[in-house]
């Protein structure tokens, strides 16, 4: 996808249930793939990663669509650790 | 992070939020869902 269509302007969104899973498909388009294993080993995307659930992300969708698709998992996600995951992959400290 | 003109990729899981639902809201906030999908690891 990112060779076809280029990663400017491409980000990364998440619907991951927990940190542990936010930080691996983190790290996976950003790094590349952290246990070796897959196409993206080695590959290093840079690409900008964010959960669903971030607050800068969820500001900025429209309230009763956001409610409506991601209200009732929202309540029962660990937003706090998951932001912490993924802003330690943002800012290489993962 | 803007999302407005944004191209996305919708990495969606099972027992979280599926990608169908972060596309939906995605473009409520002028986004471009480029990839959508939704994993399963049951």
């Amino acid at each position: 996808m990112a060779d076809r269509l280029g990663t400017e302007g491409m980000v990364v969104i998440l619907g991951t249930p927990n940190a542990e899973s936010s930080r691996l498909y983190g790290l996976t388009v950003t790094e590349g793939d952290p246990s070796w294993a897959g196409v993206l080993a080695g590959a290093n995307l840079n690409l900008p990663v964010y959960h669903i659930t971030e607050p800068e992300i969820k500001s900025q969708i429209d309230p009763d669509i956001y409610e409506d698709q991601v209200g009732l998992t929202e309540i029962v996600l660990d937003t706090g650790e998951i932001r912490e995951a993924l802003s330690q992959v943002r800012n290489g400290d993962a | 992070m803007d999302l407005k003109n944004k191209k996305i990729i919708a990495l969606g899981e099972r027992d979280g939020v599926q990608g169908s639902a972060i596309s939906l809201c995605v473009r409520s906030a002028g986004a471009e869902v480029v990839l959508d999908v939704t994993h399963c690891f049951v």
